[in-house]
């Protein structure tokens, strides 16, 4: 492992600035907000796998902090999730799970089963009693066949055909509601979930810009990232450009990066070589 | 009144044609008092890298002993300089470790990546205060003036900016945005990294 504060430092989180932040809380500074994903995450069943969905906005209270940001994170080649609530914690669970999956899929020499990630997810998320915000969607396929499953921030989860979480999940729900059927084709569910997608997006002020999906089946995984694009900047008019020598300054210091090398000759007579 | 606010200060990186630009104001401040108007809280990391700490002044300087400690310990043991994306995931588990005691800080990187072409590739960073990374392809902003910032800069940013175009447009969002902040100003520095020079300057602006 790389650069690890010291040899002897225990894993896991460190607690030791908890004294003074709640002193600082106590004097009534509140503590200030992470970057959550207010998200609309879903997951459906098809066929012959799962379709999973996410929007792409991440917020830090009323500001869109990245327009961008992915949210169907990797666990195995099989298996993905997506990810809602505070977004540290749905990026380093996703990220710790991934890591034992593999380690697991390397002991037993299997492929690992998916419920084997929602047990691992569950376990951790319980032992820290909701306290790690996230809200997770957890799909995909394995020798058992497809499996979708939701998992709560307190530990609990869900197995079902169709689910939609986060802040734009009953959005997302509505459209599953109205649109879902067993037995669906792949291009039928991909098209369902872009839509229950689009209902968080426009209908939801914590979701919105692309839809991200990823279709799960036993042959092979499909990433489709920003599917959908319907909140693209338009070019800009004209530019705001600054002519050059707008802005006044004080001091400048060049820091070169490239090495010179010059050559100097020393001495008089060359050296006789006969 | 949040903690981030206490001392004051903010920064902003943003991304041109094969260069990239960080910048901060210089204040610090205890509330509304001001304290000093040379407080520097962007660093280098290697030649190519740099990084700017607005939040509480107590952590700037802790975390900045604690990345420069983890910096040198990766540098040592991978007997090479470390890339912009690996020390933005470094900086990112320094602060996730501390997710039930955070520091006050949200962290801003810049830097350039080296190709295996070897060319230059813009990179930007911003990570919040528990260390969720946000790559963007265009600018990151952190800080009290933080609300204002992201307003001039979507406004004033545009994609392949020449590095001396990118010092103007990052100095005068940095400029105009600080000037509506209370608690951010009392001077501006930036940095333009390009590919074989960084250029600082020290802006002359508003001083109340």
């Amino acid at each position: 492992m790389a650069a690890t504060s010291s040899t002897y430092r225990p894993i896991g989180f460190d607690f030791s600035n908890e004294i003074r932040n709640n002193f600082l809380t106590g004097k009534g500074l509140p503590l200030p907000k992470a970057t959550s994903t207010g998200t609309t995450i879903v997951g459906c069943l098809f066929k012959d796998g799962i379709v999973l969905g996410a929007d792409t906005r991440a917020t830090e209270g009323p500001i869109v902090a990245d327009k961008n940001c992915e949210k169907i994170h990797y666990i195995t080649e099989s298996i993905r999730c997506c990810g809602a609530g505070t977004a540290a914690d749905t990026e380093f669970t996703t990220a710790l799970i991934s890591s034992n999956m593999e380690m697991h899929a390397l002991q037993t020499g299997r492929k690992p089963r998916v419920v084997t990630a929602m047990t691992m997810l569950k376990q951790m998320l319980f032992r820290y009693q909701g306290q790690i915000g996230a809200a997770l969607v957890l799909g995909g396929v394995d020798a058992t066949g497809p499996h979708l499953f939701t998992i709560h921030p307190h530990g609990s989860t869900d197995k079902l055909p169709y689910v939609t979480m986060g802040s734009g999940s009953l959005a997302a729900m509505a459209v599953f509601e109205t649109g879902w059927k067993p037995g669906m084709e792949r291009e039928e569910a991909l098209t369902l979930v872009k839509l229950a997608i689009s209902a968080g997006i426009f209908n939801d002020l914590g979701s919105g810009s692309n839809v991200d999906a990823c279709i799960i089946t036993a042959s092979e995984t499909e990433m489709l990232r920003n599917v959908e694009m319907p909140n693209v900047r338009v070019q800009k008019e004209r530019d705001y450009k600054f002519r050059r020598g707008t802005t006044a300054w004080k001091k400048e210091s060049v820091r070169s990066l490239v090495v010179e090398e010059r050559e100097v000759r020393l001495g008089g007579e060359e050296m006789d070589t006969t | 009144m949040s903690i981030m606010d206490h001392n004051g200060g903010s920064v902003i990186a943003m991304v041109g044609k094969e260069c990239v630009a960080i910048a901060s104001d210089l204040r610090l401040g205890n509330q509304a008092l001001g304290i000093s108007s040379n407080f520097q809280r962007i660093f280098p990391v290697t030649d190519r890298i740099y990084y700017g700490l607005p939040g509480l002044a107590t952590d700037v300087t802790t975390l900045r002993d604690r990345i420069r400690f983890r910096v040198n310990m990766y540098t040592i043991k991978e007997e090479r300089e470390i890339a912009p994306e690996t020390f933005a995931h470094l900086v990112s588990s320094t602060l996730y470790e501390r997710r039930f005691g955070p520091y006050f800080i949200e962290p801003v990187m810049a830097g350039l990546t080296k190709t295996p072409t070897g060319g230059y590739k813009p990179f930007i960073a911003a990570t919040d205060l528990i260390g969720c990374l946000n790559f963007a392809k265009d600018f990151v902003v952190a800080g009290t003036a933080s609300t204002k910032l992201y307003g001039v800069a979507e406004g004033l940013w545009e994609p392949d900016l020449e590095p001396e175009d990118l010092f103007e447009t990052i100095s005068q969002t940095l400029m105009n945005a600080v000037d509506r902040d209370a608690f951010s100003g009392w001077g501006c520095v930036v940095h333009v990294i390009t590919k074989d020079k960084v250029i600082t300057r020290t802006l002359k602006g508003r001083m109340d």
